[in-house]
């Protein structure tokens, strides 16, 4: 504080026309208005939010199933965080994958145009993925999942239906929906963390006689990694509050299970509003807004999360 | 042990000893065009499906690592593993693009006509009808969305660049800039539907709700397009303007975004590319008409995402003629998310500073 009056009494005082102050107004109020808008969900949804979550069973119960707002959602949040988990599972080996291809393995010329066409997965609408999950992929899949389930049936994952069919509008489908679309955004952090490791360091390991391989996993790698972790985490967080695809593809019933190819299911928190809310009334939206504000808190948790390990790494990858 | 000391030395040969351990280089070629003209003739004879003849190709070029393992031993087995599975995780990446690109213009495609675009859905049983209403309702909401975003997106950006200067609040600003690109689009419908029905009461669907709902979104993309952009703007321009005199603010206005207004365009056509599709903000707070509607103030508007979602979703009886528009209005909202990410493309390709390209 001391300083800055220091540093005017010495230097002239800069002319500040109206102009200027109005502009530094302008600007300064937009940055302020952005923060009061993350704070208005905040604090919007938990005004909207309370009644659900504090209203008794017997209120209600009607549309809930007898269950109060906790009971209500603690399958959803089930549902939510495990088709994300799944959708990870599958999208992020591919993705390392499809990233590496692009930045190390196709040829330079190429490699450009093919990340445009990765990139296009991302503008593909998410209602047209629930299209294609709904009316292309589960009659795809059907038959390969009665195939798992006969096959490794005895492990609970697989074990279908108790009377023995499988169901392919399962969570297992969208998660793989899911995973298609995360896929483009984990990709396109990962390329750019690896095409900024050093060019030394992968020379290095050529020369020393590495393999291609070799190389990748001993300069490539080491320098990427926080970078793949919070690419990872970016893309939880889009796969935990990603809607329309898993409303059109999942038949949910609002059970917990690890089932993974069965007919019952456990929906996600943002399936269940875009299904239920649209014929919503009375105390039941404010359940709906409470689970949103749910939703909320876990991904901001998870990009949170993953900002701070981009932050906290800054210094020493090439994750920022 | 004793044999191999007393063993006589072989003539050394440098051209067979850097050639015996190597496969030669047309062999990968050859088991990957060998494997691509088993599954082509498979698929066409159709003795095994599409998909099936697809596996079998694929599963005949692991003939090159173990053929690697065999003559070049472990290291290179493994570099040769590792290329094909990387390759592989690129096809397979393709597979649902193209799967999707293919249904949706095979299915779509016969549905778009005139009476397509000209109709709305009012009074329409069964047959017939078309998307103008959804039409409207997306084009007017998004721009609304527009008009909310760029200036607050573009004002803070300049406050971050220009201002902010690394102070405390301008980092927070970008740290939850960052955040907000996370927030799914449902709870940002929520947040519309939750502020305006304090104004409104209960049960409230307006045209401008989807548009906030849909700002929020945009916001934080426009924010993090200018914001780069901006710092591109070479410091000498700034100081020379300064040098002459210029205020700052006419500094900014006349000098700094001009240069930069390729790249903010560019950034605000992606951005609006990523909230056309949007669906779920749009459901809550936009809901669902048969009607043409256009005044954003009153009453619910259709989308062409939420009507795309109904339309598949709810077919009715019989489901068919509902299903066609479903695809119909998915290919059109593909076109428009295609048209504007090549309009970006083309603005940025075009109007940027000479030099930069």
């Amino acid at each position: 504080m001391s300083s800055t009056t220091e540093r005017e009494k010495e230097a002239p005082r800069p002319v500040r026309r109206p102009g200027d102050r109005i502009f530094e107004a302008l600007s300064t109020s937009a940055g302020i208005l952005i923060l009061l808008t993350l704070l208005g969900v905040a604090v919007f949804l938990t005004l909207e939010g309370l009644p659900g979550i504090t209203a008794s069973a017997d209120e209600i119960g009607g549309k809930t199933g007898g269950k109060g707002f906790f009971a209500y959602v603690w399958p959803l949040v089930f549902g939510t965080v495990w088709a994300a988990f799944i959708a990870l599972i599958i999208a992020v080996p591919v993705a390392i994958g499809v990233a590496l291809y692009i930045s190390h393995y196709a040829p330079r010329r190429l490699s450009s145009t093919l990340g445009y066409v990765i990139d296009l997965l991302a503008a593909v609408p998410s209602v047209v993925y629930g299209l294609w999950g709904l009316l292309f992929l589960s009659r795809e899949l059907a038959p390969f999942y009665q195939w798992l389930a006969d096959t490794f049936g005895f492990i609970p994952f697989f074990a279908g239906n108790p009377s023995g069919g499988v169901s392919a509008n399962s969570i297992l489908t969208a998660s793989l929906v899911l995973a298609v679309m995360v896929l483009p955004i984990i990709t396109a952090i990962c390329r750019e963390i690896f095409l900024q490791t050093p060019r030394l360091h992968e020379e290095a390991a050529l020369a020393l006689g590495a393999t291609r391989w070799e190389m990748v996993r001993l300069a490539v790698f080491p320098y990427a990694r926080s970078g793949i972790v919070s690419a990872s985490m970016l893309g939880l967080g889009r796969a935990l509050g990603e809607t329309m695809a898993v409303a059109m593809v999942l038949s949910a019933s609002g059970v917990v299970t690890f089932n993974l190819i069965g007919s019952t299911n456990p929906s996600t928190i943002a399936a269940n509003i875009a299904l239920q809310f649209p014929e919503a009334f009375g105390t039941f939206t404010n359940v709906l807004i409470a689970t949103g504000l749910v939703l909320f808190v876990i991904t901001f948790a998870a990009n949170f999360a993953a900002r701070a390990i981009v932050e906290r790494r800054k210094d020493f990858s090439g994750a920022n | 042990m004793t044999t191999t000391l007393q063993k006589t030395p072989e003539p050394f040969d440098l051209k067979s000893e850097l050639q015996e351990h190597q496969l030669p280089l047309w062999v990968p070629k050859a088991i990957v065009a060998g494997a691509a003209v088993v599954g082509v003739l498979l698929a066409v004879s159709g003795a095994v499906s599409i998909a099936q003849a697809v596996l079998i190709g694929w599963a005949l070029t692991w003939a090159l690592p173990i053929a690697s393992r065999v003559v070049e031993g472990g290291r290179k087995a493994s570099d040769r593993t590792v290329t094909l599975l990387v390759s592989s995780a690129f096809g397979l990446a393709l597979i649902p693009l193209g799967s999707i690109l293919w249904l949706v213009i095979s299915r779509g495609g016969p549905q778009l006509s005139a009476e397509f675009f000209t109709y709305s859905m009012r009074n329409v049983v069964g047959e017939g009808g078309g998307i103008y209403h959804a039409l409207v309702g997306t084009l007017l909401i998004t721009a609304a969305a527009t008009i909310i975003s760029v200036p607050i997106g573009l004002f803070t950006a300049i406050y971050l660049v220009e201002y902010g200067d690394g102070n405390r609040l301008s980092r927070s600003i970008t740290f939850l800039v960052d955040v907000m690109t996370g927030i799914p689009s449902i709870v940002a419908g929520l947040f519309a539907y939750a502020l305006f029905v304090i104004f409104f009461g209960e049960g409230i669907r307006l045209g401008i709700g989807g548009a906030v709902a849909l700002a929020v979104l945009m916001v934080p993309i426009v924010v993090r397009a200018c914001e780069e952009m901006l710092k591109l703007v070479p410091n000498e321009l700034r100081e020379a303007a300064f040098a002459l005199g210029v205020p700052k603010w006419r500094t900014v206005v006349k000098v700094v975004l001009p240069t930069a207004i390729s790249g903010i365009v560019t950034g605000v056509t992606l951005a609006i590319a990523r909230v056309i599709g949007e669906t779920a903000p749009l459901l809550i707070i936009a809901g669902l008409t048969d009607s043409v509607n256009f005044n954003l103030f009153s009453e619910r508007m259709t989308t062409l995402p939420v009507f795309t979602y109904f339309s598949v979703k709810f077919p009715g009886v019989p489901p068919e003629a509902s299903i066609d528009r479903g695809w119909g209005a998915a290919l059109v909202l593909i076109i428009i998310v295609m048209l504007l990410n090549l309009v970006a493309r083309a603005v940025s390709y075009f109007f940027s500073p000479k030099g930069e390209r």
